[in-house]
């Protein structure tokens, strides 16, 4: 069940972001370069659409939160490295797959090469365990309780800057 | 609705709004079903496939490694969810006839040549870079970027940050020089 749940998830959303054009090269590339608002466009409306029904459901009870522990070092490092090598390779893990689904076969190559960087980082994983990890971390906390306040306003903020953001990049056509 | 899926392209807002949705129904239905939400993600997938392919070659190892046994080197949700991703889009491509054969994009030829051998190259370092960064930051732009700041955590914000930070600055030296 868990596998066959997992799969049509996938599907959906490999379905998703193949429509939405973020699979391709041009587009990821083209928004680092500052030209091409496509894939923030894309991201910026999941993301406030999914935080509106996930806290909706979160204070109904039906789900739990699951935010990722905060590293400070090793989120700043290796965010800064994922970001060296998603210019070089111009597609993230995620749109990798489905690059190569829609012809990009390029991006098999970036594949692999994640498979050997997983593997690099499982075996020197104890030594940043015990150096990098272990700077600056805050355990897994959420903006609402790092100020103490309803998460309602911080959404109403993230809507506010959003559709600006939409807005502006419309005008500038971006 | 056949219509609909048959479009070239969706605007990124619709095809974004989607995802958002999506995201929400995959943690109500895991919490009900499965007993624990599943937020999307993608990058721990390639820790334990390639856990699972080193260990054709050498089980112990993989059974000794405290990242592999954090992992949990198997099958999961997550590994079907990939695979899924690649099906969704071979789908999407061909209802919609955008399937692009590409070797070398545009961009990285005008930058650096028509060589595919050179392009792939590119693109496997690229992919050991961006997956060993991914993991030390704790995600990519799917679990951190999407599903953690739809949860607003903390880590999350920081992680896209520096994601777009390096990216945008790498970007700039690597093709941007005929520009200028």
């Amino acid at each position: 069940m868990e596998w066959i749940i997992g799969l049509f998830t996938g599907v959906a959303f490999g379905f998703m972001l193949q429509k939405g054009q973020v699979l391709r090269f041009e587009k990821q590339i083209g928004f680092m370069l500052l030209k091409d608002m496509t894939i923030i466009k894309f991201m910026f409306t999941a993301v406030l659409v999914g935080m509106v029904g996930i806290y909706s459901c979160h204070q109904l009870g039906w789900i739990a939160l699951s935010p990722k522990a905060t590293h400070v070092v090793a989120i700043v490092l290796g965010g800064l490295i994922f970001g060296i090598g998603w210019a070089i390779a111009g597609f993230c893990p995620g749109t990798a797959v489905g690059a190569l689904a829609e012809g990009r076969w390029h991006a098999l190559w970036a594949l692999l090469g994640m498979l050997v960087g997983a593997a690099l980082y499982a075996h020197i994983y104890p030594f940043i365990k015990d150096n990098i990890l272990s700077w600056g971390s805050f355990g897994k906390i959420t903006l609402p309780q790092l100020l103490n306040i309803s998460p309602w306003p911080i959404i109403g903020v993230w809507i506010v800057v959003g559709v600006g953001f939409f807005i502006w990049a419309e005008k500038k056509g971006l | 609705m056949a219509k609909f899926f048959k479009m070239a392209v969706w605007s990124p807002y619709v095809a974004g709004a989607l995802v958002g949705l999506l995201a929400l129904a995959s943690v109500l239905i895991t919490t009900v079903v499965l007993d624990k939400g599943q937020y999307l993600g993608a990058s721990t997938t390639f820790v334990r496939a390639a856990g699972l392919l080193e260990q054709v070659v050498d089980a112990d190892k993989v059974a000794i490694n405290a990242y592999y046994q954090s992992k949990k080197v198997k099958v999961d949700w997550q590994m079907l969810f990939v695979v899924g991703i690649f099906i969704g889009a071979f789908v999407s491509a061909r209802l919609g006839k955008t399937q692009h054969s590409e070797s070398v994009p545009q961009i990285w030829s005008e930058r650096f040549g028509h060589s595919s051998i050179f392009r792939a190259l590119g693109a496997f370092i690229g992919g050991v870079i961006l997956i060993f960064g991914a993991r030390m930051a704790g995600g990519c732009p799917s679990g951190h970027g999407m599903s953690g700041n739809m949860q607003l955590a903390v880590s999350s914000l920081l992680a896209l940050l520096c994601f777009m930070v390096g990216g945008i600055a790498t970007a700039r030296f690597l093709y941007r020089k005929g520009d200028r």
